[in-house]
């Protein structure tokens, strides 16, 4: 099987600091795979690198596009790439506010990414907008009211449902629970399970908070000072952490 | 028909050589590639923003002594802004000016085409407050001239999905966003939607921006086609009304309060279109009472 996407020795620094360094991992469709590490560990930076946000120094990301198969996305050109993050790809940034348009409409948020690739039928658009709507559980009667009447959780719900209507493959997630409380973050995280489960999602989700990968990921990369320090099945690393690292973060967890 | 003469204390048109020439090199450009908002160094104008700085400047590029000016602001030759603007050029340039529409070599509008079809040879000058179509949904600069410049113009179909949403049609009902030559999106300035398909015309187009520093244009026999979805097609719009001064039922109106008990009535927006059709003797709903 073709890795979804190949990350080869990716390394961004800033100035004489180093963002990143000498990242290389192979992600395969329908996997999910986290990424954690303490604040300044460099994970943010890689999550931007890959998706095309930040340009990194060295090192090649290499996606399987659906038309020409593996391609070096940080070669390819602008236009492509950021096709490719209208379709293909989608990003769930960790504030909201970030990923959505405050000054209209929910069902506009949503129905953004379908005009963006094409769609000239309003009402397509706008029964697209409200199916998924429904699937990230907003009552459809919220369709018209702008994200600034919506809590948090249902901001954070909202703009996953704006990036996965296109249906992509591949999903960055900087945080995606950050910043909710707890029974939100629960249903958020039952959602987006269900979410990946369902549409055969490959997905990688940046988080310090080790619940979420335990639910969410399959693998699990640990990140200290720009390095990968650990790489492994989930449940492997958090039960038998091997790195000083890990052993300190899982050992830091609080317990209830 | 002699041409008066300009204040000698002013270069010709006001701007020095130097400035229209820059002037003109944009507007070159921006004729070039249909649509496309050319930068150029605005200059300070003796007249605030707002009333139509940008609009004055590519003008003042335009004239020559030969030509004839015709200044309207929402159709009107007898408005503040219109008059300013015709005595300025008087004053500084010296040529000629007309109302009416077809004597006009030169046109400088704001918020209105005329009603009377432009021919080949004329300019048709619009003063532009805001020139990016997309400003008020991408906020960044740096971002919409990316999205012109990759085409990505699914941003600007989010405004009329609002107006739909919220009104059930496309209820943006001036500066209604146009394609041009299947290229680029552009702002027709605050025009009524009405007049969008008289952007198809024989004249030449130019917008200016003054504030903005901006220039575009749009040059005769260019197609301009008004932004829409399948199943809301565009339409213009006017009120349905006829003249109450010249009964014309085709052109666009002003409504005009009349009194404190709901009294109103209807005229054309364009004056020298309506008095035209008056001496023509046409008569509408209230000609010959002292309606205003």
């Amino acid at each position: 099987m073709t890795p979804l996407l190949q990350v080869r020795d990716l390394t961004k620094r800033y100035g004489a600091r180093l963002g990143c360094g000498d990242v290389s991992f192979d992600l395969y469709p329908g996997e999910v795979m986290g990424i954690v590490g303490e604040s300044g560990s460099g994970k943010s930076t890689l999550l931007n690198c890959l998706a095309g946000h930040l340009a990194p120094d060295e090192g090649q990301v290499i996606f399987d596009t659906r038309a020409e198969g593996p391609v070096d996305t940080l070669r390819m050109s602008e236009p492509a790439r950021r096709m490719l993050g209208r379709t293909d790809w989608a990003f769930v940034h960790q504030n909201a506010r970030d990923g959505l348009r405050m000054g209209v409409s929910a069902g506009a948020n949503v129905g953004e990414r379908l005009m963006a690739v094409g769609a000239r039928h309003y009402g397509d658009i706008r029964e697209q907008a409200v199916d998924w709507l429904g699937r990230v559980e907003i009552a459809e009667d919220r369709v018209d009211d702008r994200p600034r009447a919506f809590s948090g959780g249902m901001q954070q719900r909202l703009q996953i449902a704006r990036n996965l209507v296109t249906g992509p493959r591949l999903v960055f997630m900087d945080e995606p629970t950050g910043g909710l409380d707890v029974s939100v973050q629960a249903r958020l995280l039952d959602l987006l399970r269900g979410l990946v489960r369902e549409m055969g999602l490959s997905a990688i989700i940046v988080t310090h908070d080790l619940a979420v990968v335990r639910l969410l990921a399959d693998r699990l990369m640990v990140m200290k000072s720009g390095a990968v320090v650990e790489t492994g099945l989930t449940d492997q690393v958090l039960d038998d952490p091997q790195h000083g690292y890990t052993q300190l973060l899982v050992s830091s967890v609080l317990q209830v | 028909m002699t041409a008066m003469q300009h204040d000698p204390a002013y270069n010709f048109a006001y701007l020095d050589e130097q400035t229209k020439r820059m002037i003109r090199r944009a507007l070159l450009k921006a004729l070039a590639i249909p649509g496309y908002q050319v930068p150029f160094a605005s200059r300070e104008m003796p007249m605030p923003y707002g009333w139509g700085t940008g609009g004055v400047q590519v003008t003042a590029a335009c004239l020559t002594p030969e030509d004839r000016l015709k200044v309207i602001d929402q159709g009107a030759d007898d408005t503040t802004n219109a008059v300013s603007i015709r005595k300025f050029f008087e004053r500084t340039a010296g040529v000629e000016t007309t109302e009416h529409t077809v004597q006009a070599s030169v046109i400088q509008t704001r918020h209105r085409i005329p009603e009377a079809p432009l021919t080949e040879g004329q300019i048709l000058v619009y003063q532009v407050p805001i020139p990016e179509p997309l400003r008020f949904l991408e906020p960044r600069e740096t971002e919409t001239r990316k999205m012109h410049a990759l085409e990505e113009y699914g941003l600007i179909y989010v405004k009329l999905y609002e107006d739909i949403a919220h009104n059930g049609a496309i209820s943006t009902a001036y500066a209604y966003p146009v394609k041009v030559e299947g290229r680029y999106v552009m702002d027709p300035s605050p025009i009524p939607k009405f007049d969008n398909p008289k952007l198809e015309s024989a004249a030449i187009q130019l917008f200016g921006a003054g504030r903005e520093q901006r220039i575009y244009a749009i040059p005769p026999y260019t197609q301009v086609v008004s932004l829409d979805f399948e199943d809301h097609p565009f339409e213009p719009s006017k009120a349905d009304h006829d003249c109450d001064l010249c009964g014309c039922g085709t052109s666009y109106l002003d409504e005009v309060i009349t009194d404190d008990a709901g009294g109103r009535m209807f005229v054309c927006s364009d004056t020298d279109f309506c008095a035209a059709r008056q001496a023509e003797g046409h008569r509408g709903r209230l000609s010959g009472e002292d309606a205003a």
